[in-house]
Order: C-alpha cells, then sequence, then structure tokens
C-alpha cells in the first residue's frame, strides 16, 4: 500500500515537470515580457527606457534559459526560467505585476474562505447527488423516475450563472435569508458561505444525478443484485447496500474529475459573493491582467487536480479491495 | 459584394462535410437503424426541429456582404430584419413598452421642463392612442395567427404533395403496407411541425417591427434582435470548437490505440497533463495572451478573429477527453475477430486503420460533438463573465447575461436581457441536450461522455 501511494506519487513528477513547461511557454516565450511590460504600463507610446525599468524591477530583463553573461551555475539560475518557474515547484510564488504584492501569503491568506466554500459544496454534493440518483433508480419505470430525468435534463441546460444571479436575487434580494454578498472571519462565515455552497449544490445536481442514475441502473442488472434479491432481500437492502458499495467506484471517479470545475465554481461563485478567496484573487487578477498572478494561479489550480486524482487512486484502493497495487 | 469572414470558412466547412457525413451515412445500414431509432422518438424529433431553426437563423447570419451605402458589414439576418435593427431607442425599454422606461426632462407644450418618460421613437409609434394598446396587440395576434394558419395549410399541402412525389424514388426498398404506415406518421408529424414554425414565424413578423417585443437594451438596441444574432456566435463556438479538434483527437487517439508503444506513452503523457490544468485557466492564460497582440482590420473582422481565435483555444483544452475516449475504443476494435482477420489476410495496416478502424469510430466522434455542444454554448457565458469570452461589440448571450448583472442591482430593476438570453440560451442547449441523449442511446448506450 505504501510502495503504491509512493510509486503513484512518482508518476506525478513528470505531469508537473510538463505542466511548469507549458506555463513558462506561454507566459514567456508566446508573447515576450516586452508586450506585458507595454499591458502592464498601459500606454499607447511608451519608450524602450520605462519598459527596460520596469523589466528591471520585476527581474524579467534575464534571459530565458541560458544566462551567458555571469559564470558558473547562475549562469542557469540568473535566467526567467530558473526564477519565475523552477520556483514554483517548491511553492514561492514571488510578487505580483502590478502592486508588487507577496502572491504566496495572498494565496495562504485566502485558502481558507475558498475552502470553506468548495469543500462543503464538493462533498455534500455529492451526497446529495447520490440519495437522488438512488431514490430515482429506486423507483425505475415510474413516472417518478421518468420525470426526474426529464428535470434532470432540464437543470443540466441552465447555466450556472443563472443558477448563481437568480438565488441571489430570490434569497438574498427577495426573501432576505441570506445577505447578498461579503465575507466575514470566525462562526459568522457561515452565514455568508450558506448560499454560495447552496447554489453550487443544485447547479451540478442535474448532470450529476443522472449520470450516476445510470450507474445504478447498470449495477442492479447484474448477477449479485439477482442472488441478493433471490434469497429473499428486500428491495432496500439490496440497493442501499450491495448496489451502492459497488456502484460508488465509477461514481467516485467522475466526483474527482469534478474537482477543476469546482474550481470555475469557486471563480464565478466567489467573484458573486464578494468572497476574499482565490477565485475573486484569480478573477481580479484577470481583469487587472496580472500575469504573475494568474501564472500562479494556473499552476496552483493544476497541483491540485493532480493532487486529487492521486488521492481519488488511494480511495479506490479503500473501496474496492479487488483493485491490484501494481 | 460578399465578404467571407473567418469563422465563415470553418461554418462553411462544417456544412460541407456534415452533408458529406449524411450521403454516406445513409448506404450504411448501421447508421441507417440508429437513424430509424431516433425517428421514432417524438421528444428528439421535436428537438431536431428547434435545433434546425436556430442552425438555419445561425446559416443566414453567416453569408455575409459589405452594404454599399454605410460600408459596414451585415449579414442576410440583418438585411431580412433591418426595421429591427435599425429602430434604436435611445435607452431602456420594456417589452412592448410605448414609453421609455427611466424618466427624462422634457419640454412640455407651454415651454416648461418636467420630468416625465419620453415616448418611444418606434416603439408602438403607429398608435394614434397609446390606451389602444393593448387592442392593437391583440389584433395584430388574431390576423397573423390566422395569416399563419393559412399560410401552414398551404405550405404543409405543398410539402405533402412533394413528399409524396419524392417517396416514390427514396423508399423503393420498403415493403408498401409499412411503407403506408410511415407515411402516414411522416406526413402527420411534418403537418404539426409547418403549423408549430410558421405561425409564430407570421405573429413575429407582424409584431415585431411595430413593438420592440422584448423590450431594448442600455443604449436602446432591440434585445430580440441582440438575441437572434447571438444564436451565431453561441452555435459557432459550440460546433467550430468540437471541428476544429476532430482530426487531432482521432489522428493522436488511433495512432496512441492502434500503434501503442512509444507512441502511446508520449500522446498519453501529453493529454494527461494538458488535461491537469484546469481548463478555465488554460482558456484565460491563451486569451490573455492573444490580447496582448496587435489586431488590424475592422470592428466586424476583429470580433470575429477573437471568437475563432477563442473557438481554437478552447478546442485546445478539450480535445484531450475525445481523444481519451477514441484512444479506449480502438483499443478495444484493435482485437476484434474482424480486425484481426483482416490482418492474417495480409491486408495492409494502413488500409485496416482507415476501412476498418476510424470508420467504426466515428459514432463516438458524432455523440461527443453533440453532448460537448451545449457545454461549449454554457461555457461561453462563464467566460464572458470572467472578462475573456468574445468581442465585447460582438452579440452574445454571454455579454448579455454580463450587463444584466448590472442591471438587476439598480432600481427598478431592468430583467428583460437577462430573461431574453434565458430562454433563447435555454431554448438551444435543452434541445441539444436532449437529442444528444437520444442519439447515444441509438449509437452507442453505454458510452459514458
Amino acid at each position: 500500500m505504501t510502495v503504491y501511494i509512493i510509486r503513484r506519487c512518482l508518476y506525478a513528477i513528470p505531469i508537473i515537470a510538463g505542466v511548469n513547461l507549458i506555463i513558462f511557454f506561454l507566459f514567456f516565450y508566446v508573447n515576450s515580457p516586452d508586450d506585458m511590460a507595454r499591458k502592464i504600463l498601459g500606454e499607447k507610446n511608451i519608450t524602450q527606457e520605462a519598459i527596460e525599468h520596469w523589466k528591471n524591477e520585476h527581474n524579467y530583463h534575464l534571459p530565458l534559459f541560458i544566462n551567458r553573461q555571469v559564470q558558473g551555475l547562475s549562469q542557469f539560475s540568473q535566467t526567467i526560467f530558473f526564477q519565475k518557474s523552477i520556483g514554483l515547484l517548491w511553492f514561492d510564488f514571488g510578487k505580483s505585476d502590478r502592486n508588487n504584492i507577496d502572491i504566496g501569503y495572498q494565496i495562504r491568506r485566502r485558502m481558507k474562505p475558498s475552502l470553506l466554500i468548495a469543500l462543503p459544496t464538493f462533498i455534500l454534493g455529492i451526497l446529495v447527488e447520490i440519495t437522488l440518483a438512488m431514490i430515482l433508480a429506486y423507483f425505475r419505470r415510474t413516472y417518478i423516475d421518468y420525470y426526474g430525468v426529464i428535470l434532470c435534463v432540464i437543470m443540466m441546460s441552465i447555466s450556472a450563472l443563472f443558477y448563481i444571479i437568480g438565488g441571489q436575487y430570490l434569497f438574498g434580494i427577495v426573501l432576505k435569508l441570506f445577505p447578498i454578498s461579503g465575507y466575514v472571519t470566525g462562526v459568522h462565515a457561515l452565514k455568508f458561505t450558506a448560499l454560495p455552497v447552496l447554489i453550487g449544490i443544485v447547479a451540478a445536481i442535474g448532470g450529476y444525478v443522472r449520470f450516476d442514475r445510470t450507474i445504478f441502473l447498470e449495477e442492479i442488472t447484474k448477477d449479485y443484485i439477482r442472488t441478493a434479491r433471490s434469497k429473499g432481500l428486500p428491495e432496500e437492502i439490496v440497493l442501499f447496500k450491495h448496489c451502492l458499495k459497488n456502484a460508488l467506484i465509477p461514481i467516485l471517479t467522475t466526483a474527482v474529475m469534478t474537482i477543476p470545475f469546482l474550481f470555475m465554481g469557486s471563480l464565478l461563485m466567489e467573484s458573486f459573493f464578494a468572497i476574499p478567496g482565490l477565485g475573486s484573487f484569480t478573477i481580479d487578477a484577470i481583469q487587472a491582467q496580472d500575469f504573475a498572478i494568474v501564472r500562479s494561479m494556473v499552476y496552483l489550480g493544476s497541483i491540485l487536480y493532480i493532487a486529487g486524482l492521486i488521492l481519488t487512486d488511494i480511495s479506490y484502493t479503500l473501496v474496492d479491495p479487488r483493485i491490484r497495487f501494481d | 459584394m460578399f465578404r467571407i469572414l473567418p469563422t465563415d470558412i470553418f461554418v462553411f466547412i462544417l456544412v460541407a462535410s456534415s452533408f458529406i457525413f449524411i450521403v454516406s451515412a445513409r448506404r450504411r445500414e448501421y447508421w441507417r437503424a440508429a437513424w430509424r431509432q431516433v425517428r421514432s422518438n417524438p421528444v428528439a424529433m421535436v428537438s431536431l426541429v428547434v435545433l434546425s431553426l436556430y442552425v438555419s437563423i445561425a446559416l443566414l447570419d453567416t453569408v455575409h456582404f459589405v452594404d454599399r451605402k454605410t460600408g459596414a458589414t451585415l449579414s442576410l439576418l440583418d438585411w431580412i430584419a433591418a426595421p429591427l435593427r435599425e429602430q434604436v431607442e435611445r435607452t431602456y425599454s420594456a417589452p412592448f413598452a410605448t414609453h421609455q422606461y427611466t424618466k427624462e426632462s422634457v419640454e412640455t407644450s407651454d415651454g416648461k421642463p418636467t420630468r416625465s418618460y419620453p415616448p418611444l421613437k418606434y416603439g408602438g409609434a403607429h398608435l394614434k392612442n397609446t390606451d389602444s394598446i393593448i387592442e392593437d396587440i391583440s389584433k395584430r395576434i388574431v390576423q397573423g395567427t390566422i395569416q399563419g394558419i393559412i399560410l401552414a395549410i398551404v405550405l404543409s399541402g405543398l410539402i405533402v404533395g412533394a413528399y409524396h412525389f419524392f417517396s416514390k424514388i427514396f423508399m423503393r426498398d420498403i415493403h408498401s403496407a409499412q411503407k403506408n404506415m410511415i407515411s402516414k406518421r411522416a406526413v402527420l408529424t411534418m403537418v404539426k411541425i409547418t403549423f408549430a414554425i410558421t405561425i409564430p414565424l407570421i405573429l413575429l413578423i407582424h409584431l415585431s417591427p411595430y413593438y420592440h417585443i422584448l423590450g431594448t437594451d442600455k443604449v436602446g438596441n432591440d434585445v430580440f434582435y441582440r438575441s437572434i444574432k447571438s444564436i451565431r456566435t453561441g452555435l459557432v463556438i459550440g460546433s467550430v470548437t468540437t471541428l476544429i479538434v476532430i482530426p487531432f483527437a482521432i489522428f493522436f487517439g488511433v495512432l496512441a490505440g492502434y500503434f501503442g508503444g512509444i507512441a502511446d506513452d508520449i500522446i498519453q503523457y501529453i493529454y494527461s497533463t494538458l488535461a491537469s490544468i484546469p481548463s478555465v485557466l488554460l482558456i484565460v492564460s491563451f486569451m490573455l495572451l492573444i490580447e496582448l497582440g496587435e489586431s488590424l482590420g475592422d470592428i466586424a473582422w476583429r470580433a470575429d478573429r477573437r471568437l475563432l481565435s477563442l473557438c481554437i483555444i478552447m478546442g485546445i483544452t478539450s480535445w484531450t477527453g475525445l481523444c481519451r475516449l477514441i484512444r479506449g475504443e480502438t483499443l478495444k476494435l484493435r482485437e476484434l475477430e474482424y480486425v484481426q482477420a483482416a490482418l492474417s489476410f495480409g491486408v495492409n495496416r494502413l488500409r485496416i486503420l482507415f476501412k476498418h478502424i476510424v470508420p467504426n469510430l466515428m459514432h463516438i466522434v458524432l455523440i461527443s460533438f453533440i453532448l460537448r455542444f451545449s457545454g461549449l454554448v454554457l461555457a461561453e457565458a462563464v467566460l464572458a463573465y470572467i472578462g475573456i469570452g468574445v468581442d465585447p461589440t460582438m452579440e452574445s448571450w454571454g455579454n448579455m447575461i454580463n450587463t444584466a448583472r448590472l442591471e438587476l442591482a439598480r432600481e427598478p430593476v431592468v430583467w428583460w436581457n437577462l430573461l431574453a438570453a434565458f430562454f433563447f440560451m435555454f431554448g438551444l442547449v435543452l434541445p441539444a441536450n436532449l437529442f444528444g441523449d437520444a442519439l447515444r442511446d441509438a449509437l452507442d448506450p453505454r458510452l459514458k461522455t
């Protein structure tokens, strides 16, 4: 088991290196730091001197891969690649382009509000989806199932933006059950995160309930279910015990596949509800065109996704003892 | 003088390739059986009709020409909907309103300025007395419905006639008893569809030149016209994105699945690396970089080029899923008896690929094309909200929702922009989902995309 986990983590190394390279290629090769300087300084006819000055300030004046002006190892360390990209590997994000904010500090500070939204949305979401899917599967070939599936398709055809705008309008402005937006630290944070979590869960229900339902229905036709029924077990036990356990494997896989979408969800949710998390940090950076922050967030998002994948692979082995470790 | 914008080329390629696909699929029993199953599903057929309505509007909007008088680039749709396009008010007005939604200083007849709701320049301008608006609207609705019914009867007569004429050619291979049954049902469906399309269309022709049936937006543009124009943007994003991806996904997927070895390792490495970067963030970084480049050409050209780059970028981030599916299916097909048989007969490996493997992957391509479509249309709105979507000057549902956010916060609330975007988007995505489901059930019910 330990060997398996270690090997699984080792597999992630080339992927992380690849992600790092892609990000470097995108942000420094496709367009040069000169372009970025022009964008940040924002003036049409800007002097080359001002560009050089800005580049010097932010360490963008170094060559990309090899610095021939210095000797020894610093030939490699005095380069953009080493200073801007290698540092990401040990989460050294550096300073932002616009106001010289310490990105690492911001990320640490904003992690908690983000997690307070993303984790409940993810976990409660899975619970709600599985429950609803099992109800539909229990009532299969009845009108409940038929209309339930139709409702699911309708719900998945509505843009997430409408759930957010509609939910905010209904619960925040009309019913006044929750504050419209904002955030405080401490226990009262719950008041502010409840509505985003609720909307996040509702917005995702349609697609996943429908998917989980097909998995349950597929599992129900298998032989061991027939055996369980024929030995006289009530349908509830068959469905909620035998079938659920086996259906969990594919359901967990797809749940993890949603982790990157979770990130996208929090992008929208945090910016709509003015929650000072990573998502709103990213959106603000995109709108201000702060490349250093966007670059860091792309890298962080990828790392979270890769970590999520490893976690699922490990959770497989806990759910399903048949999965081999080699 | 006709003008071809960058995305137009891709739309034409799409139309041509779907035509080729339909012609060649008609000859294969596998596709014909699937089509029979889809055809017998009423929900799927209704969805197909709605989808084809959207597609025909988008195609009208794809044929561009340069207007002689103004020099602006217009499409056939702009030309048809000229009254909608040209009747621009000053600012917000509610659906079917005769007066502006916001107060303005107006001079009364005796020269004193007062604050009141000024009448609209075009909306309801033909009315002598604004109190008779309900009477006028209902008169137009009744007139339109009657004309619509008459036109629908005439049209369905023509269509049924044409159908009977051509069915002799098309249904040679079907039994006559069966033929009768099929043709009765088919005729009934066609008549229903003709009615369902013609009557609303005539109603629109009767109402939309005289009223802003969905109101106007902040700068006074007709919201209905903007929603209609957004159709092309949505469809292009939903379809061109996948169209660009398909050749690459097939090439790499087949390469990895069929030849295996190092090629498989490399391709798997590339797509798992790309898939590790959350797609929104990857799209964001690409789009930010593209914005940096100098842009040439006039407004229409720039907006269209941005739409195309958005499609390409969304394609780059989304090809991995399709590639993975194709690789898996190729691995499965490679071991099947008929491929093994071909191999032992000494058939060239490339010939096996093109003759026995690629044609049998097409159902996956088609299913994921349609199921991906709705996701992409929805993603466009999100990207517009983040600020990296299509050009702000280009009509799109995403841009409409984006501006509607601020309008919800103002008092009194401007709701029609948001609602129009909602219904037009929903009207496209829901049929696409339903039709995609039906198609998947017919082609490969076990495929999970």
